[in-house]
């Protein structure tokens, strides 16, 4: 089984990619970048990141979360996140990325959040 | 009192981060430790194997990640070293400065740093770095 799953569905213009998994360095980091960048290539920019399955996350994860808001955010996009676990939300407190990241509880929240 | 030492030596690959990871788990697992203290053990040797394997060794796999896990009454003591060419910990930006915030690297001392009671880094004479890692199981010093 692979270290991350992620499956996309959409949402209006919007897409959803539900993450089950691991994003740790390696093939998590690299499968949540390969993601995003195919997205952009079909620029598809509005993106809503469902962390409910990722059980485990480290700096390198961390990193490709930033770099994925980056990446989006130069292509005139959004990325926001949804359903954080405990310790996810906890290591995005502490580095201070709650801050920069939109980060939704509810689904139709996040949707309706997009412009 | 040492209750159990336990030695890996791991090769340069980010695989290895699994390993010990595993090995640590199991050595926390016996000393019945919080979910708490496990996490923030976890993340800190997942860490600091990352940073010997791609910083240290940069993933030259002839050189190799030692890690030692010493479990005493209430607390572990866990060291990381790689073989490469030194590192100095001072040199990595704080992560959480404004002007930082947005890089994506740098955050794995830190985690380090902020899950564990006690940190150091020790350029070694003969080359390579170990970081010596210490976690309290007591609540009062977390």
């Amino acid at each position: 089984m692979a270290e991350l799953n992620i499956k996309e569905r959409t949402a209006g213009d919007i897409t959803v990619l539900d993450m089950d998994g691991r994003i740790t360095i390696g093939e998590g980091s690299v499968a949540l970048r390969s993601a995003i960048r195919r997205l952009l290539e079909e620029n598809k920019n509005k993106i809503l990141l469902n962390l409910s399955g990722v059980s485990y996350i480290d700096s390198s994860g961390i990193g490709e979360l930033v770099s994925s808001y980056t990446a989006i955010g130069k292509e005139s996009g959004q990325l926001k996140l949804l359903h954080l676990t405990d310790k996810l939300r906890d290591l995005l407190a502490i580095t201070k990325l709650l801050t920069v990241f939109d980060v939704y509880e509810g689904e139709s929240e996040a949707l309706n959040s997009f412009k | 009192m040492t209750v159990e030492t336990t030695e890996l030596t791991l090769p340069s690959r980010i695989e290895s981060v699994e390993g010990a990871a595993v090995l640590i788990a199991r050595v926390l697992g016996s000393s019945g430790v919080s979910e708490e203290v496990a996490f923030a053990v976890d993340i800190a040797v997942r860490e600091a194997v990352t940073n010997a394997i791609l910083h240290g060794n940069k993933q030259d796999e002839s050189k190799a990640v030692h890690v030692t896990a010493r479990t005493f009454a209430n607390s572990m003591e866990i060291t990381v070293a790689d073989e490469g060419e030194g590192f100095d910990p001072a040199n990595v930006p704080n992560p959480t400065e404004s002007e930082n915030i947005l890089k994506t690297s740098g955050r794995g001392i830190f985690f380090i740093r902020t899950f564990m009671n006690d940190v150091e880094w020790v350029v070694r004479p003969g080359g390579g770095t170990t970081v010596k890692m210490m976690k309290s199981f007591l609540k009062d010093d977390r």
